[in-house]
């Protein structure tokens, strides 16, 4: 593998990945994106990111949109392939960076340096980390998971081929429940160390 | 109900219902409905290897009156309306070639200098732009090129292109619906009932000019503040060049001239005797022998799609149509409007107009032509009346929301690929109220002329 690295982390919501990815990023000194991949490309177009924002990472409504040669009136699909098209830029580019979500293992796939990573978790610590970091009640937490989890099925499941959260996906697939973030952290970086090295 | 009426009905539900979904292509559902229609309503139910024969209409291709009417006739057979195929596909050719000569782009940058680069002018300058070009290529064309440029001026000029934007699909669809090759639905309305250019412009084409006229008005009103120019950038602002978007010199001025024989042809069409099948094909084929070397390219970028799609559905509809159920929708807005020609017109132009803003106006149209001469036939409302209804129902209705045309999702995804988001709140808060407007207008000038 060579010494361009481009780390995608998809993650169950509560799993923790989207820490598990900031932390990997940091060991690698990679630059780091997420939702703030909209504010890159808003400032380059000129636009608000926060209005691209509110369709990041949401499945498109079938009823309310419609597809015309190829062209889509949907916000979420307009906003996905806005994302889509950054990340091959930066891929060809020769650029290194972490991702988070945003379908990057399937839209990065063949390009030199990928490691693509799954984090899940099992429901009861999902559960727990989601009250604690959003202040809320369990049926609270457990509604808001099923909620984005579906979202987020839905949402790579309409751009992929390969499905969500498929360990035949992915390069890795890991439960952040039993090694905590840190622990996984570790693990990950040994692994992709050694990737690098093979 | 008999056995083929339920199952026709069922197989055009399937298709409306998988159209929306767009989870097959709209094509192959349209094409697989046809079969099934033919296979198992016209076959199984029917019996009758007549349907099937007069629904494929393919003997009308050894007919002279498909290329040659001395006097204006109609498509009596129900079925594929090969005339609307021919013609849309020769359309294709043009404007492809059209398009990779750089007419579109070098049109729009054109107009934006002779405006002298200010934004009000230029909004009411593309106004009547994306109207006028309307008339004679396909809004969806039109759109992709003006929607393009309209952003390009925005970043230089410093507005938001957005208000622009939708005022231009809004013209588009307003545009179409002013002449029979304008949007589908009146190439349908023109050859199904045998209307020609000249109707059509006299008729539906002076309810879009003074619907022009209070649209225009009404979206500068709208947007006027909207459309300030931001602060200046620092240093001379560089304008693009027109000429720079002429790709080919020869290609270019080849295809301004196949552009203005096609309107010329098109406007004669009632004198000439040529039909626009005639017409489509002899425009196609001269922009293939144009492009030389370059046809098997253009060909490929023929949008085949579109052509099976109208395939599939008008078997669809023919089989609506062979087994009653279109009759027997005639006779229910029959019922409902009594012997009141007024009452049934606003129920055809309204019906339209609403279906049209949720659903493809194309098979609505195809379906509501053999229903509204079922009604002329039963109930003597004069025909044209009620089609001149149902073009400026389903042209102008499809304005209202984003996915009501084809215009506005490729208006809306042009805009949207350069940052700039245009949800259902922010297109219907203009464009419902101006379809509104304009339906309303027209309801008042078929009321006034006709009656």
């Amino acid at each position: 593998m060579s010494k361009r690295l481009i780390l995608s982390v998809g993650r169950e919501f509560g799993s923790g990945g989207h820490a598990i990815a900031e932390g990997l990023a940091k060991r690698f000194s990679l630059e780091f994106y997420d939702s703030n991949l909209l504010e890159h490309i808003a400032e380059r177009k000129n636009v608000s990111g926060e209005a691209l924002k509110k369709y990041d990472e949401r499945p498109r409504n079938r009823l309310f949109s419609r597809t015309v040669r190829g062209y889509s009136n949907s916000m979420q699909e307009n906003v996905a392939n806005l994302q889509f098209d950054a990340l091959r830029a930066m891929a060809e580019e020769g650029k290194s960076f972490a991702i988070v979500g945003r379908c990057s293992e399937s839209i990065l796939k063949g390009y030199d340096g990928l490691v693509s990573i799954f984090v899940l978790g099992d429901w009861e610590a999902k559960r727990e980390r989601i009250m604690r970091l959003y202040n809320l009640s369990p049926e609270e937490a457990e509604h808001m998971m099923s909620r984005k989890d579906w979202e987020r099925k839905s949402y790579h499941n309409y751009y992929c081929k390969g499905k969500w959260g498929d360990s035949r996906n992915y390069d890795l697939s890991i439960n952040s429940s039993r090694l905590g973030v840190e622990g996984t952290v570790d693990l990950l970086e040994t692994y992709i160390r050694a990737r690098m090295d093979a | 109900m008999e056995m083929a009426q339920i199952l026709a009905v069922v197989i055009f539900a399937v298709m409306f219902l998988l159209i929306v979904t767009e989870k097959i292509e709209r094509h192959w559902v349209s094409l697989g409905c046809g079969l099934l229609m033919l296979v198992v309503v016209f076959g199984f139910c029917m019996h009758s290897p007549a349907a099937v024969w007069n629904t494929l209409g393919l003997q009308s291709f050894a007919s002279v009156d498909l290329w040659y009417q001395a006097s204006e006739g109609a498509e009596t057979a129900s079925g594929i309306n090969w005339s609307t195929i021919l013609f849309i596909a020769g359309m294709m050719l043009m404007v492809e070639g059209m398009g990779r000569a750089g007419f579109f782009r070098w049109l729009c940058l054109q107009l934006a200098r002779l405006v002298k680069y200010k934004t009000i002018p230029l909004f009411l300058a593309f106004m009547v732009m994306s109207s006028v070009l309307s008339m004679f290529i396909d809004s969806i064309t039109v759109i992709l090129f003006l929607a393009a440029a309209t952003v390009e001026l925005s970043r230089i000029l410093r507005f938001n292109p957005v208000p622009m934007i939708i005022a231009e699909i809004f013209c588009a669809n307003l545009g179409g619906a002013a002449t029979m090759c304008g949007d589908p639905p009146n190439i349908i309305i023109g050859t199904s009932l045998g209307y020609s250019f000249a109707d059509f412009v006299a008729n539906t084409g002076l309810i879009v000019a003074v619907g022009l006229v209070l649209v225009i008005v009404y979206f500068f009103l709208c947007f006027r503040k909207e459309l300030q120019s931001g602060p200046a950038q620092g240093g001379a602002i560089s304008y693009p060049n027109p000429k720079d978007a002429i790709e080919n010199k020869r290609d270019f001025a080849i295809s301004s001239a196949i552009f203005a024989v096609a309107v010329v042809l098109l406007v004669t069409h009632a004198q000439t005797g040529l039909t626009v099948a005639a017409i489509g094909v002899f425009i196609g084929l001269v922009t293939l022998v144009a492009a030389g070397k370059d046809a098997l390219a253009l060909l490929k970028k023929v949008d085949y799609k579109t052509l099976l799609f109208f395939i599939g559905l008008f078997i669809v509809v023919g089989g609506l149509e062979q087994t009653g159920i279109l009759e027997i929708i005639a006779n229910f807005i029959a019922d409902i409007s009594g012997d009141n020609a007024m009452l049934m017109v606003a129920i055809v132009l309204w019906v339209s107009a609403i279906a049209s803003a949720f659903v493809d106006n194309i098979p609505f149209a195809a379906t509501m032509i053999p229903v509204i001469r079922s009604l002329s036939a039963a109930q003597g409302v004069d025909l044209a009346v009620l089609a001149w209804a149902l073009s400026i129902g389903t042209d102008i209705g499809g304005s209202a929301t984003p996915i009501g045309a084809s215009a506005n999702v490729v208006g809306i995804s042009v805009a949207a690929k350069e940052g700039h988001l245009i949800g259902w709140g922010k297109y219907c808060k203009y464009a419902a109220p101006a379809t509104v407007l304009v339906v309303l207008l027209a309801m008042v000038m078929i009321y006034v002329r006709y009656f």
